[in-house]
């Protein structure tokens, strides 16, 4: 068994909560510009102004992109042959979300019960996925994931003669309904398929995807682009205000589910799309 | 468009909706827990913790802090959720809300009733809006952490009317004149 020190979890975690808080991905930049070439109103070319120099001056001042610097996702992939000392697992990631989230003056944003709604003060604890998978290493993903995109978010289970039509008829629907809440232009992660929850997590994990990076299934493919086109019609644009510019990309994930069953998440994620990669 | 605070009815009634303002003076903050104490307050006939006459509110939960400066980033948090805290507020004397995303129709109802508007600030862009923030003090609720009623006094605080006293949708504009 090849062995992890917590410690260096504790470390690779807060290191990506403070990066991921300040600094955009290359590829969101990228996305953000090429947004600004493609928008043709004017109060959606003036909100991308805004975002492309918040992003720079952001990670010069190295101060926070947003105020709502997240809740903390940490997607971790163990490796079958590795085994964790120093510490326990979650203890770990939690310390390093604590520590983060100090260090990088980042928000403080969990309450501890949802209904009696008392302030952690250290933004723990973070949503922690874990699967086993082969090999000897620790993958990890940290999302900092905004509340306002998180609130537009949903699940259904629909019928499978729905088919593609239903899924993009309900994907749409929620971006119109949404409107300018989960702040757009949105990064829209569609999970179809496995089982209610599983659907869910499936539309999160396809935000973790390098922005526009098809999925490898050509149907899939086809499906993101179809959807693309169709978000980008409904004129919502950057903010809400109106524009041609409503999602950046879509991402879509399928598995497998019951012969009864079409069960479809939308988890839609802001223009701050903010997440770090690592392996141990 | 300049805009100073305080600001009357008249000075709210003066910008249509589409008005990109600039803003100077006071902004009073408050989200989700602030509003749900300072209504609570209201209700028991304490008042609020500050004079809300005429005065701006603010929809943020602000970052600390770094050392040397007065605020973290400080981008507004979407205003539907203070919807159902509309009404108490603008009869307390607050003429205009800031915030990101629509409202709801009970809610722009209601600012059509007391001549009020809603202002969207570019929401993400924490940081930039932060540089036009040039002081910052707890006024209420400190254990509320980022939650806590902040007064702060801004320089230019770039913002846009969405919602008008002359009761226009700049978000139903937009899309209407965009969509296809």
């Amino acid at each position: 068994m090849r062995e992890i020190q917590a410690a260096d979890i504790t470390e690779a975690i807060a290191r990506m909560a403070r990066e991921a808080g300040c600094v955009l991905g290359d590829d969101e930049v990228q996305a953000l510009e090429r947004a600004l070439e493609m928008e043709e109103s004017p109060q959606g070319k003036s909100v991308l102004e805004q975002l492309l120099k918040n992003a720079q001056l952001a990670a010069e001042n190295e101060t926070p992109l947003c105020q709502d610097t997240g809740l903390a996702l940490v997607f971790l992939d163990v490796g079958q042959e590795a085994t964790v000392v120093g510490g326990d697992l979650s203890d770990a990631v939690n310390e390093g979300i604590r520590r983060g989230y100090e260090e990088g003056l980042l928000r403080a944003s969990m309450v501890t019960d949802p209904l009696l709604r008392e302030n952690s003060g250290d933004n723990t604890p973070a949503v922690i996925h874990t699967r086993i998978v082969p090999g000897d290493q620790l993958d990890i993903i940290f999302d900092a994931k905004g509340g306002g995109c998180e609130n537009m978010s949903v699940a259904r289970v629909l019928k499978p003669s729905d088919g593609t039509e239903g899924v993009i008829e309900f994907v749409v629907d929620r971006i119109v309904n949404s409107g300018g809440n989960p702040c757009p232009p949105l990064v829209v992660g569609v999970g179809i398929g496995g089982s209610f929850e599983r659907s869910a997590e499936m539309a999160k994990r396809s935000l973790m995807r390098p922005l526009g990076n098809p999925n490898p299934e050509a149907h899939l493919a086809e499906l993101e682009r179809d959807l693309l086109e169709h978000i980008n019609a409904t004129g919502i644009g950057p903010m809400g205000l109106g524009g041609k510019v409503t999602a950046l990309a879509v991402h879509v994930e399928a598995g497998a589910c019951h012969i009864a069953s079409l069960p479809v998440a939308v988890n839609l994620d802001c223009h701050s799309h903010r997440h770090r990669h690592t392996v141990l | 468009m300049e805009i100073t605070t305080p600001i009357t009815r008249e000075g709210i009634a003066a910008l249509p909706t589409g008005t990109l303002v600039h803003i100077s003076g006071v902004l009073y903050t408050a989200r989700d827990a602030a509003h749900k104490r300072m209504v609570e307050a209201l209700e028991a006939g304490d008042g609020l913790p500050f004079d809300a006459t005429d005065q701006i509110l603010y929809y943020v939960g602000p970052t600390p802090a770094p050392e040397g400066a007065v605020i973290g980033a400080a981008g507004p948090t979407t205003g539907y959720r203070m919807d159902s805290y509309l009404e108490p507020m603008l009869q307390a004397g607050i003429r205009a809300t800031i915030g990101k995303g629509q409202r709801s129709p009970e809610a722009l109802e209601t600012m059509h009733r007391h001549g009020a508007a809603y202002l969207l600030a570019t929401g993400g862009a924490g940081t930039l809006l932060s540089q036009c923030i040039t002081a910052c003090e707890i006024v209420a609720y400190e254990d509320l952490g980022t939650e806590a009623v902040r007064r702060l006094e801004v320089e230019a605080f770039p913002c846009v009317v969405v919602y008008g006293a002359d009761g226009g949708d700049l978000f139903r504009q937009g899309q209407d004149d965009w969509g296809s």
